[in-house]
């Protein structure tokens, strides 16, 4: 009780605190602080012996419009790109009621930090598992918005891209109320913060740039946004490669995320068929090669026959 | 369905008043005429000193909004949050009294269980989306905030771009304070977008005064005259009667 009311905030839960709900009654023991922002702070909790993610908010709003985006998504069919809501509940502290819910722990590293562990090879491969969980979120009608490195996490094996925060999430049509400069089309002056396919694309490329600038870059305000973008695009050998796709998401251009998939794809069908191109050029000298061996052995034959022949006529 | 009107004032300024009436109470005038009052301090290298300090924070609790203090750079984020979240706590106000009319005595949300939270919270959100809102914009101009205005214009501008994506109407207009001659003067009457703005501001030229107080008492009259019908307020009446 003492440790409970010596409690000022919510950003320092100790390990051990017991948070037990008002309204269903249920325990967690608190383990550790996994992440913290503006909005509230997430601990890993014990739930009978089950590992959960925990998130408490000073603001009632805050709470409650994420379950409720959380609600949504997990009626929705197949929706696996967050995790999956547990418990709603209020913790009872001295006279405050602080509201929290508790959701699926996602144990996984971040984008970021998977891409560089793990090579290049996987950053194409994640960027397709993205956009095929985006585009069933779009169909479903919701944008998920502030879509960044650190709210995408990598679990497994089997690989997979996991979403981690749904407070910016957004259905289609209304205004996008969180999101991080950097990934957002209205700062670079790209378009408006109206939630729609387009820009949840957006910030898949600015993820792709993000990948190569990991400390990010800041607009010039005497500047196009465009241009600028471009421009550290130009820098990097790899963000070249993928220029044309970068460009499409950028400015708005693909109408839904399957679009994207596609040309991303493609590009990894371009570098097959250049390996292609490479076994049938060595496929083509053997051929050559055959042909030379194969008219050398007739030569060789017909001089025999002839050479039989003049010593058939001189014997 | 037609709806009421959400009505804010919001001062960015970097310190103390040092002028006319007191701010405080025209924060709490503004209030009475159903007028929400934000501030937002801005700071760079200097720091607002103690007393300015608590003169932001009480304006706006006496005008019923929100204050933050902030460095110029992340002034952007900051004034599109603010001004949203003191318009989610003007429109909860106006749902908790609506719930004490059918729950009785003081039952608030939190009082419920959180299914049923989830259920004002889809009405709140949606109220959010779609109601009207105006702001009138009350920008300090003296001499300290002379390398700040840069900034302010671009998270104005910003501003105007998140507002803008919302379903419902936005008004704006721009005030600046002190003026060349008066206490304030007027800069940018009511328009929908302000992207009016990049020319507005080269024109400053920075005074000492800091008139918050007088500032604020022109900004409340002049909404008053100008602002169109159907305010919503606390005692939401009018509002609930148009809209449910």
């Amino acid at each position: 009780m003492m440790a409970k009311n010596s409690l000022k905030s919510l950003y320092n839960i100790p390990y051990g605190t017991i948070i037990k709900g008002k309204w269903h009654k249920e325990t967690y023991k608190i383990i550790k602080e996994l992440g913290s922002g503006a909005n509230g702070v997430v601990y890993l909790a014990d739930w009978n012996r089950k590992r959960v993610a925990l998130k408490v908010s000073d603001r009632q709003d805050t709470i409650t419009t994420e379950v409720n985006v959380l609600r949504s998504l997990s009626k929705a069919q197949g929706m696996t790109l967050g995790p999956s809501l547990l418990d709603v509940d209020d913790w009872e502290l001295g006279d405050r009621k602080v509201p929290f819910y508790v959701m699926e722990y996602i144990e996984g590293v971040d984008f970021l930090t998977f891409v560089r562990s793990r090579g290049l090879e996987w950053l194409d491969i994640l960027i397709l598992q993205l956009l095929t969980e985006l585009d069933e979120l779009h169909k479903e009608g919701w944008v998920f918005g502030d879509l960044k490195p650190e709210n995408l996490l990598v679990s497994g094996p089997p690989i997979r891209i996991r979403c981690v925060d749904v407070g910016g999430t957004t259905r289609i049509g209304r205004a996008i109320k969180e999101f991080t400069e950097f990934f957002d089309r209205g700062y670079w002056g790209l378009g408006s913060r109206k939630a729609e396919a387009q820009y949840d694309l957006f910030a898949v490329a600015m993820v792709i740039i993000n990948t190569f600038y990991p400390k990010r870059f800041q607009r010039v305000a005497t500047k196009d946004g465009l241009s600028q973008i471009i421009e550290k695009i130009e820098q990097i050998p790899e963000l070249k490669k993928r220029r044309k796709v970068l460009m499409k998401a950028l400015k708005g251009e693909y109408i839904s995320a399957a679009k994207m998939k596609e040309d991303i794809s493609q590009l990894k069908f371009v570098r097959k068929k250049r390996g292609k191109q490479t076994l049938s050029n060595r496929r083509k000298t053997r051929e050559f090669f055959i042909s030379i061996l194969e008219s050398l052995f007739i030569l060789s034959m017909i001089c025999l026959i002839y050479a039989i022949y003049v010593l058939g006529k001189v014997l | 369905m037609k709806k009421g009107t959400v009505k804010q004032i919001l001062l960015i300024t970097d310190g103390c008043s040092n002028y006319g009436e007191d701010p405080v109470a025209m924060a709490a005038l503004a209030r009475e005429e159903g007028i929400t009052v934000n501030v937002i301090g801005v700071v760079d290298h200097d720091v607002i000193d103690e007393r300015g300090m608590k003169e932001i924070e009480s304006i706006a609790a006496q005008g019923g909004g929100i204050s933050q203090v902030v460095y110029a750079k992340n002034l952007s984020q900051t004034v599109q949050m603010v001004t949203r979240k003191a318009m989610t706590q003007t429109l909860q106000g106006v749902v908790n009294k609506e719930l004490k009319q059918i729950l009785g005595s003081n039952v608030t949300m939190e009082d419920l269980p959180p299914e049923k939270r989830g259920e004002i919270m889809e009405v709140l959100d949606d109220l959010n989306e779609t109601v009207d809102l105006e702001v009138l914009i009350l920008v300090d101009t003296s001499a300290s905030m002379k390398h700040k205005l840069p900034t302010v214009k671009e998270a104005l501008l910003d501003l105007s771009l998140s507002l803008n994506a919302r379903t419902g109407n936005n008004r704006f207009s721009l005030f600046l304070f002190p003026g060349k001659k008066k206490d304030v003067e007027k800069l940018i009457d009511w328009t929908p977008k302000l992207e009016k703005l990049t020319s507005a501001f080269s024109k400053l030229s920075p005074k000492g005064l800091t008139p918050t107080g007088p500032a604020l008492r022109e900004a409340i009259q002049y909404i008053k005259e100008t602002s169109i019908k159907g305010l919503l307020t606390y005692d939401g009446e009018e509002f609930f009667e148009e809209s449910v």
